[in-house]
């Protein structure tokens, strides 16, 4: 059951990191396409996915750039989106602030959504791994997914405006992360959390440069530690 | 089509990957290895509850593709899928539903 080295945590991280390439795969596809349909040459849209590769945030500044938006109000919009990344950062860091910092920022630069998901479910299934295999199957979730995202967002700009709008492409997104979301709703406070998430972003949208997401998460992340709080007293 | 000239664009790109970078490595480069403390990992223990279904909510009930108007089939899609991701717990089966709710309901509705 514990297979107990580096290479044996980064295997089972690309083994578990792969499933999510159905998911990535259409997302960076899109990007391509839509990148190339707003008028960006290959070179562009290639790094978006490569300097960023963070799908909603890119998706965001794409929007905006297209509304003749200020620059630096596409920058805090779409960096706005990323923040929950620095609450990626913090939770994962207990695990991984022994390791070098090399390997750190290696980590950080693949720090996406489905790093972070499958490697918080790891480390909370197997809490006896070192630091050194919590990393390593970070890494080897992330060597399964970028690849296929820069993959995916070349195949799409090549594709350009070839496909269909009847795809529905677009909602793969909402799709991809209301998967990721259900399973994890597992206690009272997680569902608390996410209930005061889709209200707050949904009261909040009148709030400039999309702001309503922090601000929602901010409130539902509240709510949930509340909540933890709240069911700890009575027991 | 983006009114912005080659170097605005390559530096808002460049820009926006420092800029997620740094917040990626924001507590992983920092904190390094020291505790946090205990409210703090209390809230983030909700992190992905408290941000993705508050992203998910305004494409589910306002996409992008419909111009904004609430849509029958994305909205089946989307309840498919959160109820099979709730039953099942099976990220992958929950999505291919979702999505083949999606084609289902468009296709029937014409």
């Amino acid at each position: 059951m514990s297979s107990s080295t580096p290479q044996a945590s980064f295997w089972r991280g690309f083994r578990n990191g792969l499933p999510f390439l159905i998911v990535v795969a259409p997302f960076g596809l899109l990007f391509g396409v839509v990148g190339t349909e707003a008028g960006l040459d290959l070179a562009k849209v290639m790094a978006f996915s490569i300097l960023v590769i963070a799908g909603a945030s890119q998706f965001t500044a794409l929007q905006l750039m297209q509304d003749q938006t200020p620059t630096l109000i596409v920058l805090i919009s779409a960096l706005a989106v990323n923040l929950r990344m620095a609450m990626y950062s913090a939770s994962l860091a207990p695990h991984l602030g022994s390791q070098p910092i090399w390997r750190r920022a290696l980590l950080a630069y693949v720090l996406v959504d489905q790093t972070y998901a499958a490697s918080s479910l790891e480390y909370e299934r197997r809490p006896t791994l070192s630091p050194a295999e919590k990393i390593a199957y970070a890494f080897g979730v992330a060597a399964s997914i970028a690849p296929g995202w820069y993959g995916a967002t070349l195949a799409g700009a090549l594709l350009g405006t070839t496909i269909p709008d009847a795809y529905a492409l677009d909602f793969a997104v909402p799709i991809t992360f209301l998967a990721i979301i259900a399973p994890a709703l597992r206690t009272l406070a997680h569902v608390a959390a996410a209930a005061v998430s889709v209200l707050a972003a949904l009261l909040l949208q009148f709030l400039p440069y999309n702001l309503w997401l922090p601000g929602a998460a901010v409130l539902a992340m509240m709510t949930g530690a509340q909540v933890e709080l709240w069911l700890e007293r009575r027991k | 089509m983006t009114g912005y000239s080659d170097l605005t664009t390559w530096a808002l790109i460049v820009a926006l990957g420092i800029g997620t970078f740094g917040l990626r490595f924001s507590f992983l480069g920092l904190v390094g290895d020291r505790e946090l403390p205990a409210w703090l990992l209390r809230h983030l223990r909700y992190t992905a509850v408290a941000v993705l279904p508050g992203l998910v909510a305004p494409l589910v009930l306002w996409p992008q593709a419909t111009g904004g108007d609430p849509d029958p089939a994305r909205l089946s899609a989307a309840a498919v899928t959160l109820v099979l991701g709730i039953a099942l717990k099976n990220v992958i089966l929950s999505i291919l539903a979702g999505g083949a709710t999606l084609y289902l309901v468009q296709y029937i509705a014409g």
